[in-house]
């Protein structure tokens, strides 16, 4: 049996992580409990943040949009600052699992869970967004892909939370956009996604571009070489094969039992394809 | 460990392991067995239950995370013992099969319909999109959830 805390506030969370440092901390408990069918093995105590308020918040904060830890998808989707300012990631985040799977999981859940699927995390790539860690002692940032290692893996150390993510507010982006494929519409994990956003001129010519592809790497996979050769072109069917071409050279799927690897190649091109289509 | 919380309008207090999964405490040791555990893993939506109004997964719960929170479960919904409109609109429609995915189909959509009074077909089919029927019922249960948002606005129970 493994004692449960509910800390309502970061004190008391420090409070319980001195007394026990090997404590595993978690928010809306989707991914963790999935992994415990019957029960937990023997192990240090479980401390549960969806009390602490003050990870929950959504705010701007001077020219930056800051998302507490444990806001839900839920509170996401219900956020206005989140529809307006962060279109693409309001899109993804309606997207996951299932009304009762957005009413618990947790934006940190889904940051630190780090899986290849995991939606929120190319619009996040695509927007440089940081990730606010805090300790007893203090707090670090770090952008989000230097955060996370690889499936599973972060720079989380022992003692240390996700408090927040901060995101650059979007400036002047006329195109911000998200799409996923998945098996079906709901409960389904992306078999691949896309964030794109993007800066077009009323002539339709791309100034700056930012994309950032879910589940076609072990990691989110972001493509330089693509965004420059649609940089100063005008957004159109050629040079989005260009650059579809570049992006299914370079991406490196795996098959699973969701897809095989040429599925997604093909996929992950064609998502780019499909902005010339959006209006 | 000791956790106390409301349970369909109830003061319960329960001493269990914390790290129990929530399904289970309500099923053995509460024998509220109109709460279901289908897959365990967050994908069937038969064991939702209401926490302070939303539907969540009580098999992705430990028990210890239900202190001083409202739970209703499908016991709770018909407590004085008139039936829900949502659960005479399943009844009248015929949106039960086998009865698995039932309590949690009623529970979303007395959810669903809370949020949103006059739901559309296709915001009723999203909005119960955490919920399987295996026997693939549905047709009738759209049918029924739309039986009762008419019913609710009317102010007419039955
Ligand atoms: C049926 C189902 C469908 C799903 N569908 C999708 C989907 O479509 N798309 C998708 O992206 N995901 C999906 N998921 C996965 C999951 O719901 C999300 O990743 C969710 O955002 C996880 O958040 P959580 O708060 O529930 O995480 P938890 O399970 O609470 O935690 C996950 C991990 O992160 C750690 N952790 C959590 N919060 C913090 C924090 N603040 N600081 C430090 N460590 C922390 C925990 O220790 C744990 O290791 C699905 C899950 C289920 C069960
Ligand atoms: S038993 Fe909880 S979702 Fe299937
Ligand atoms: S009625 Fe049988 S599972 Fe829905």
């Amino acid at each position: 049996m493994r004692d449960v805390f509910l800390p309502r506030s970061l004190e008391k969370l420090w409070t319980y992580l001195d007394e026990s440092p090997g404590a595993l901390v978690f928010a809306g408990g989707t991914d963790l409990l999935v992994k415990t069918f019957n029960g937990f093995p023997e192990g240090e105590a479980l401390v549960c943040l969806d009390r602490i308020d003050e990870l929950k918040e959504i705010c701007q904060q001077g020219e930056s949009i800051w998302i507490g830890a444990c806001a839900t998808h839920s509170g996401m989707v219900a956020s206005r600052l989140v529809r307006n300012t962060l279109p693409a990631l309001w899109k993804a985040v309606g997207e996951i699992g299932s009304p009762p799977v957005r009413n618990m999981g947790t934006i940190g859940g889904n940051i630190c869970t780090a899986s290849p699927a995991g939606d929120t995390l190319p619009p996040l790539y695509a927007m440089k967004a940081e990730v606010e860690i805090l300790c007893r002692e203090g707090a670090r940032r770090l952008p989000i892909a230097q955060f996370i290692h690889g499936p599973g893996a972060t720079g989380l150390q022992k003692a240390e939370i996700v408090s927040a993510v901060r995101i650059p507010k979007p400036q002047g982006l006329n195109l911000q956009h998200f799409e996923k494929v998945g098996l079906r519409s709901a409960l389904a994990c992306s078999v691949a996604s896309l964030a794109a956003l993007a800066r077009l001129s009323p002539d339709r010519v791309v100034e700056e571009v930012s994309l950032a592809w879910g589940s076609v790497a072990p990691t989110v996979f972001t493509c330089p070489q693509a965004e420059e050769t649609l940089v100063g072109r005008p957004l159109c069917a050629a040079s989005l094969r260009e650059a579809a071409e570049i992006v299914r050279h370079r991406v490196r799927p795996i098959s699973d039992v969701r897809a095989d690897a040429e599925y997604r190649r093909t996929v992950a091109g064609n998502l780019l394809l499909r902005l010339g289509t959006l209006s | 460990m000791k956790i106390s919380f409301h349970l369909n309008a109830k003061e319960v207090s329960v001493d269990v392991a914390a790290d129990r999964k929530l399904v289970r405490v309500l099923r053995e040791d509460l024998a509220l067995t109109g709460t279901k555990e289908g897959c365990g893993a967050g994908e069937c939506g038969a064991c939702t239950i209401l926490v302070d109004g939303d539907p969540r997964l009580s098999c992705l719960m430990t028990v210890a995370q239900i202190q001083d929170r409202h739970v209703t479960t499908i016991e709770g919904l018909a407590a004085n013992g008139e039936a829900h409109p949502v659960q005479e609109a399943f009844i009248e429609k015929g949106a039960i099969q086998c009865g698995f995915c039932t309590p949690a189909m009623v529970l979303a959509s007395v959810a669903l319909l809370d949020k949103n009074p006059d739901p559309t077909r296709g915001e009723i089919r999203e909005g119960l999109s955490g919920n399987l029927c295996r026997c693939g019922g549905y047709v009738k249960i759209v049918d029924a959830v739309e039986a009762a948002a008419i019913a609710i606005r009317r102010g007419n129970p039955k």
